[in-house]
């Protein structure tokens, strides 16, 4: 079937051409002007970061093969030919993964109790004043920028070597992380609750825990699940200053290059994030069905 | 003051018997989900050696570190610290970028729009979960077995590290990308490259570019730990102050990351905003 496409006469398309040329053109300058100022900004970091690109391909041969002998035994073989010989350290390396897991689960529960305790003082619409806002928001902003491995590398000379410092790292850095999502969670949750409550006389306690904590605690508890789920990859790092679990072994077999070791221990480690992930995953599904699954 | 009439309970337990008794099952889960909750934290503390004297020393020990690390103070090394800072910045920016430009053409690999067959896209995502699966930290320390220390062996920890989480967004981006544009193009005679260049990249684009400017952000936090195994930056002076109890550089140190931050986060949400605040408007 065809059909006549009618074209405009001469004239009219070239004003027409004109004009999207122009709006076009002035894009294209910006989109060029942007990528312009961004390569430089890339230039400038890239000497930097000292980026030797001759040293990048001498030995990304090196990266590569990196990764063959790490899936080699001591023996020549590939690994998966000798699961045992390549696993043979896994009952070590099972007791300090579940540290790990407990590193990060002590570390979790305790930051969201601390947060819990923390955010209605931080959100706008339930903070009994704004210095004490002002102050809280402060205090988890600190507790959220600083990474958790430098708190962590701190408590190591406080509280010595060991999982202590590490779960107190995470505590800390769940805490500013929780802290600002759950007063988030508190900032869009109705208000009208709240006034039927004040009315009736209630303190601000009340208000609180009749009116908030019903529409918010599905919320929390989806977000200290997701937050558990990366405190598993956080605490899996925690070792390689000396806060226990598992990272610790890590470290001493890349250094020392251990290379068969390495592969079951990343093994390890994946397939236990994996788990965690699918669980978690699906324990907030069964609990707070999709409209949480943000 | 008119007195309420009191309601009738027994009338109105008989109306809302899922109200008033609920089965035991519902109203002991509750509680049974604290308890084993509880129960876990409590054998975690016991088996974590957790002891209250280990805390109250390790707390005072804290207390006389946070009291010398006042007033921050760089000594004679505020130069050197500076230069560290940009390092860290440079190192989040490459990363990042190299990143995202690797992570684009494999992400179109794991959108399952683009590639149905559920063959290829299996194995790309699972490749891609088990890079996300290593934390950046992991990575920093293979590269500096394969590169040497130094920044470079950061950027390419970052590189690696964020080319897993890009190519699981970027495919979710595109997943969510309106089919009808797309069928548009092919409408008028394009093939699957034009398909890509004029009915999907204009609509992803935006998205990615708002995830890569929020990546930049978080990665300057990143860059800053990776330092502390020894590729480059500022975490690099930030654990060699910490070992040798220098108290008032380490409170400057991370006084300047805050601030590095704080900064970065100011100019990249407006950046973000920008470009998405442009979508909404298109």
């Amino acid at each position: 079937m065809a059909t006549a496409i009618s074209i405009l006469p001469a004239q009219q398309l070239a004003t027409l051409n004109d004009a999207y040329r122009k709006a076009v053109a002035r894009k294209r300058l910006k989109a060029t002007m942007a990528t312009a100022v961004f390569c430089a900004a890339l230039f400038i970091a890239a000497l930097g970061a000292e980026v030797n690109l001759h040293t990048f391909f001498t030995y990304f041969g090196n990266f590569l093969s990196y990764f063959d002998r790490i899936l080699t035994l001591d023996s020549g073989a590939r690994v998966w030919t000798d699961p045992v010989e390549w696993f043979w350290g896994l009952k070590k390396w099972l007791r300090l993964l579940g540290e790990t897991l407990l590193i990060s689960y002590v570390g979790t529960l305790t930051g969201a109790v601390f947060a819990f305790a923390l955010n209605f003082f931080a959100a706008q619409n339930t903070s009994p004043g704004p210095w004490v806002r002002f102050i809280v928001r402060r205090l988890l902003e600190f507790a959220r920028t600083v990474p958790g491995i430098v708190f962590a590398l701190i408590f190591v000379i406080a509280f010595g070597l060991g999982p202590m410092a590490g779960v107190l790292a995470i505590a800390i850095h769940t805490t500013g992380a929780l802290g600002k999502l759950f007063a988030e969670i508190v900032e869009n949750a109705d208000m009208k609750p709240v006034e039927g409550i004040r009315s009736t006389g209630a303190s601000w306690l009340s208000c609180m825990r009749f009116a908030i904590l019903p529409q918010v605690s599905a919320g929390y508890a989806s977000y200290a699940l997701l937050r558990f789920e990366i405190n598993v990859r956080e605490a899996s790092v925690m070792g390689f200053v000396g806060a226990g679990g598992i990272g610790q072994e890590l470290v001493v077999a890349i250094r020392k290059f251990y290379y068969s070791d390495v592969s079951a221990i990343l093994v390890t480690i994946i397939v236990a994030v994996f788990i965690m992930d699918i669980s978690t995953g699906w324990l907030r599904g069964r609990l707070f069905g999709k409209e949480t699954s943000r | 003051m008119s007195q309420m009439p009191r309601p009738d309970t027994a009338e109105l337990r008989g109306k809302y018997p899922g109200v008033f008794e609920r089965p035991a099952s519902a109203r002991l889960a509750l509680p049974a989900m604290v308890a084993a909750a509880l129960a876990i934290f409590v054998y975690g503390l016991v088996d974590l050696d957790f002891s209250p004297t280990k805390l109250i020393t390790g707390m005072s020990q804290l207390g006389w570190i946070t009291m010398m690390m006042i007033p921050p103070n760089p000594g004679s090394s505020f130069a050197l610290y500076m230069q560290a800072l940009g390092e860290t910045l440079s190192i989040a920016l490459l990363g990042t970028t190299l990143a995202a430009m690797l992570a684009l053409p494999v992400s179109l690999l794991a959108a399952r729009n683009i590639i149905p067959s559920n063959l290829i896209r299996f194995p790309v995502r699972r490749f891609l979960d088990s890079i996300r699966g290593v934390d950046t930290l992991i990575w920093a320390l293979v590269w500096i077995n394969v590169v040497g220390l130094g920044p470079f062996a950061g950027v390419l920890a970052i590189m690696v590290s964020d080319f897993g989480a890009f190519g699981k967004l970027f495919s979710e981006a595109i997943e969510a990308a309106d089919r009808k544009q797309v069928e548009g193009i092919r409408a008028s005679g394009g093939n699957a490259l034009h398909e890509i260049r004029f009915g999907l990249l204009p609509q992803v684009l935006p998205v990615i570019a708002g995830q890569v400017l929020y990546f930049i952000e978080s990665n300057t936090r990143s860059a800053t730990i990776i330092g502390i195994v020894g590729a480059g930056g500022i975490g690099l002076q930030l654990a060699e102050q910490i070992r040798v109890l220098e108290w008032q550089k380490v409170s400057f140190l991370i006084l300047m990351i805050l601030i590095a931050v704080a900064a970065i986060d100011f100019i990249s949400s407006k950046l973000r905003f920008a470009i998405i605040g442009q979508r909404a408007v298109v």
